[in-house]
């Protein structure tokens, strides 16, 4: 399909990439905080491993993606409004919105979370590395930290925060770019609306959804 | 036969169409004219039902179309053809495939013969030799004639052509006139062509219908337009030199 090429694969790079850093710093400055040789040095990397799960991976890299993702789904059919593509469509008895918002909400909701799984791995394997390579922690102590107080509900958590994420950033900017008036400026005004729009929604989600599913 | 039975349609305070009342005919090309911004595109946006007319009724045949659901249009606009202003070309779309898409949509074809259909339409409009290229890959006046081929590719019962032939030259444009006026006899489609280029208005005015300031303001054919003793139309006929020697 191609929404899943545009919407996901497309996205692969910068997601990888901010994640190894990430999860990298996230590792270091652990390491900084813990001064006291009554915690473990394996609480490295299970506290980077939480905020990985919990929070970084699911939430951050959504909202990234709402930068990238929200801002070509609403230029994508904005530029389609005002070049009357849509109403051509419309003209063939074809419903527009069904025809080319839907797809692309679908293809957002099955990639989303493989790039989120994508994401806890390297940014996992970014703390890893720089915890290995400044020598802050040793390799085995980090992985068994990894390990420790593993809970699969965590994972089933940050899964549920991305597929609404996901969902958010591709019909919030949809519906901008799918009621874009006028020209290519309001094409880009209609983009900038979808991402900050996507990306507050994200955030107000980001704490009912908590609320919801971790008390 | 479609019908607008006094349509009137404005945007905030701006009346764009004030109880225009016009029949179009099976058949034949029914030209609408006027000045650039006097409602030509917005009048036959209404017809087609993009955008919803303040008062007023638009019929084909007997069927009242201004007062239908999005499905039940969805059947008559099976049976509409629609040539843009711009062309509105899919442009992540090629040609051919541009010109595929109604049939893909519509029809239980078999890929052979959706390209064979796109093909003799793209022919009509004298278009070979383009069918790989995108959109963004090919002239304005290709374009148009893309799309041309794109709105007759269902064989429709009503065709709407919003300026088909600005931006292509002369002789082109000629070509494309005759197409519209060949197929509308042939097929006995309900043509309707806003235009304001007068060597249309010559070829293929069977019924002409003359909007300004929002009002049908006159109507005839294209021997009449050249008889008429309406001074607004008449200054809109004679504008240039050219139609001025007709006389
Ligand atoms: N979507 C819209 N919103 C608000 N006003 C509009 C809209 N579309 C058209 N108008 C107004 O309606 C009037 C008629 O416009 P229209 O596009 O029908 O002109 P036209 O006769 O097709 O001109 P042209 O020959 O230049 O294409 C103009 O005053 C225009 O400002
Ligand atoms: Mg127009």
């Amino acid at each position: 399909m191609v929404e899943i090429d545009n919407l996901g694969l497309d996205s692969v790079g910068i997601v990888a990439f901010i994640s190894t850093f990430m999860g990298a710093v996230l590792c270091i400055q652990m390491a900084f905080n813990i001064d006291t040789p009554l915690v473990p040095l394996y609480t490295i990397g299970f506290v980077t491993r939480q905020s990985v799960v919990l929070e970084f991976s699911p939430t951050i890299i959504s909202l990234i993606l709402a930068g990238k993702v929200g801002s070509r789904v609403a230029s994508e059919l904005g530029t389609m409004r005002v070049t009357e593509q849509i109403d051509a469509i419309e003209i063939i008895g074809i419903n527009p919105a069904t025809y080319l918002i839907f797809p692309k909400v679908v293809a957002a909701v099955l990639i989303n979370p493989i790039l989120i799984l994508m994401s806890m791995i390297m940014a996992i394997f970014g703390g890893w590395l720089a915890g290995v390579t400044t020598g802050l922690v040793a390799s085995s102590t980090y992985i068994y930290g990894i390990k420790a107080f593993f809970e699969s509900y965590d994972i089933v958590y940050a899964m549920i925060k991305t597929v609404v994420f996901a969902f958010l950033i591709v019909s919030i900017s949809g519906y901008h770019g799918f009621y874009t008036k006028g020209g290519a400026l309001e094409v880009g005004t209609s983009s900038t609306k979808g991402v900050v729009h996507s990306s507050i929604a994200i955030i107000v989600f980001n704490l009912i959804l908590t609320q919801l599913l971790l008390s | 036969m479609i019908e607008a039975k006094n349509v009137s349609k404005s945007f905030g305070d701006n009346l764009v169409l004030d109880e225009v009342s016009v029949k179009f005919e099976p058949g034949k090309c029914n030209l609408i004219i006027g000045q650039s911004g006097s409602g030509k595109t917005v009048l036959m946006k209404c017809l087609v039902g993009l955008f919803e007319i303040d008062s007023g009724k638009v019929l084909y045949g007997d069927r009242v179309f201004s007062k239908m659901s999005f499905d039940e249009m969805k059947m008559i606009r099976q049976e509409i053809g629609m040539l843009f202003q711009g062309g509105a070309l899919f442009d992540s779309m090629t040609v051919e495939e541009n010109v595929m898409f109604p049939l893909s949509m519509f029809t239980n074809q078999t890929p052979a013969e959706k390209l064979e259909r796109a093909n003799f339409c793209l022919s009509r409009v004298r278009l070979e030799n383009a069918n790989k290229l995108f959109p963004a890959e090919i002239s304005g006046g290709m374009k148009k004639r893309v799309a041309i081929a794109r709105a007759i590719a269902m064989n429709p019962k009503y065709l709407f052509c919003d300026e088909p032939n600005s931006g292509l030259d002369p002789l082109t444009a000629n070509v494309i006139d005759i197409l519209i006026s060949e197929i509308t006899r042939e097929y006995n489609i309900t043509t309707v062509v806003n235009t304001h280029d007068m060597n249309s208005v010559i070829e293929i005015g069977d019924r002409i219908s003359y909007i300004h300031k929002g009002k049908l303001w006159w109507q005839g054919n294209n021997e009449s337009i050249l008889k008429s003793d309406n001074p607004e139309l008449n200054e809109f006929v004679f504008a240039t030199e050219l139609t001025r020697k007709l006389k």
